[in-house]
């Protein structure tokens, strides 16, 4: 009775002063910035920033290993705080946000065959390319949803991903995620797009999708800006000239230039 | 029982495969299926416990053999190894916490986890059970937790592949987890021909 209670005495003793040491020890001394700092981050943890953690991004901003700037999904507003509590200057940004280059989906993107398979664009990607006669057009199954750490992706009615570019914070994972590249980032300020990532003829793309993108020139003639140019039967915006006065989208047949 | 000139590689490969902690022995089951939704998460659970595992069985066999054994005082063993675990846990998690980061992160929540993990614990008792010597003991340990390692990682596996499939939605989620690790355990059932313990 006594030996037992001894010795189990004796072992919590020595575990419990163990602890004590090792506590005293091995005393971390965390910087109170970086925890501020790290409540101020996203959270999101998405690894855009190359540092992997929301907390191992705070620590280098306070060491000043990085800018202030590099984590895209903080907003100005956020990034203006750090630099209040760091003492530091705030160099910001421009926003960018991420956008479908398709406007296919069920409706109007023919299949040229049914697929059957794992319901996943990588999967499916597999197999001849995808089940679309458009060989550029999204697939649907929505692998950028699944990348998306801040939940900004939907899937529509149509199988289209619908990004919301209010909680889109820029970070590129869908951009990633998506085999056909159909997902690009847009300066925030470039309100117009073209929703087709189809670099085949026109008469190619018409045959294959009733909302593809032709190279009819009708968005160029509108223009004032000259912001438009067509290259391999594909309609772009430069950001630089557009003043998104929304001209080209009025004028689109296809009402493929679109906004959000 | 295990007799003490029997091959060390023969104890390794019995607690890996032959005698599985998860899918034969049906210990620590609540983290197997709790952290297996995820490859990534399951390999950082899978090295906690393995790291854990190891140093305690060590230590416990240590305090069973010449602490508790000298005094008659077995029936203390079960209060004084949890005592061990919940410290080495602490201990651990402190040490890697200060002298490397990257793997404290890497760990992450699964290293306090581990302190409440039956196999750990399972691990110690039938390491004594079987009256293995010290570097028995150890070896044990390591296939024990190594095995441990093999089928959380191979059923992280399986459930991440399993998502995709077209599941009836009855047995959507936990109960298709439930079956694959019951087709799991039967497949291991095979190395049960390979030797006998």
């Amino acid at each position: 009775m006594i030996a037992s209670l001894l010795i189990l005495g004796t072992l919590g003793l020595i575990f419990g002063a163990l602890l004590t040491l090792a506590h005293q020890r091995l005393k971390i001394e965390i910087n109170p910035l970086v925890e501020k700092v790290t409540n101020l981050l996203p959270g999101a943890n998405c690894g855009t920033c190359g540092y992997g953690k929301c907390n191992l991004l705070a620590e280098a901003i306070v060491k000043g290993k990085v800018g202030l700037d590099l984590c895209p999904a903080t907003e100005p507003e956020v990034i203006e705080k750090i630099a209040q509590l760091l003492g530091k200057e705030a160099k910001i940004k421009e926003r960018k946000v991420a956008r479908l280059l398709c406007a296919g989906g069920k409706k109007n993107a023919k299949e040229s065959f049914h697929y059957f398979g794992i319901k996943d664009c990588q999967a499916a990607m597999l197999v001849a390319g995808g089940n679309l006669l458009c060989k550029y057009g999204c697939l649907g199954f929505g692998s950028c949803i699944d990348a998306c750490p801040f939940e900004a992706i939907e899937i529509n009615e149509n199988f289209l991903p619908v990004i919301d570019s209010e909680k889109c914070k820029g970070c590129g994972k869908c951009v990633d995620a998506c085999p056909k590249g159909l997902i690009k980032l847009f300066p925030a300020s470039q309100k117009f797009f073209v929703a087709c990532g189809s670099e085949d003829k026109g008469a190619t793309t018409a045959r294959n999708c009733s909302v593809g993108c032709i190279g009819c020139q009708k968005c160029i003639k509108v223009c004032e800006q000259d912001a438009i140019t067509i290259e391999n039967s594909l309609a772009k915006i430069d950001p630089e000239k557009c003043n998104n006065c929304g001209k080209c989208a009025e004028a689109c047949p296809k009402g493929i230039i679109k906004s959000n | 029982m295990i007799s003490n000139n029997l091959n060390i590689f023969l104890i390794f490969l019995s607690a890996l495969l032959v005698n599985n902690i998860l899918l034969i022995r049906f210990i620590g089951l609540c983290s197997f299926f709790g952290i297996s939704q995820r490859i990534e998460s399951s390999l950082g659970m899978g090295a906690a416990v393995t790291s854990v595992m190891v140093m305690s069985s060590s230590i416990t066999w240590l305090i069973y053999n010449f602490l508790l054994i000298p005094f008659h005082l077995q029936y203390l063993r079960t209060v004084s190894f949890i005592l061990v675990i919940a410290t080495l846990v602490q201990l651990v998690e402190r040490f890697t916490k200060k002298y490397n980061t990257n793997l404290y992160q890497a760990l992450g929540i699964y290293l306090p986890l581990v302190t409440t993990n039956c196999a750990i614990l399972a691990a110690a008792f039938l390491g004594i059970d079987y009256h293995l010597s010290f570097l028995q003991n150890l070896i044990y340990a390591l296939g024990v937790s190594l095995g441990y390692l093999l089928a959380i990682v191979l059923f992280a596996s399986i459930r991440e592949r399993i998502i995709f499939s077209p599941i009836p939605k009855a047995f959507k989620g936990v109960p298709i987890a439930f079956l694959t690790a019951s087709l799991m355990s039967l497949a291991f059932l095979g190395f049960k021909g390979l030797f006998r313990l």
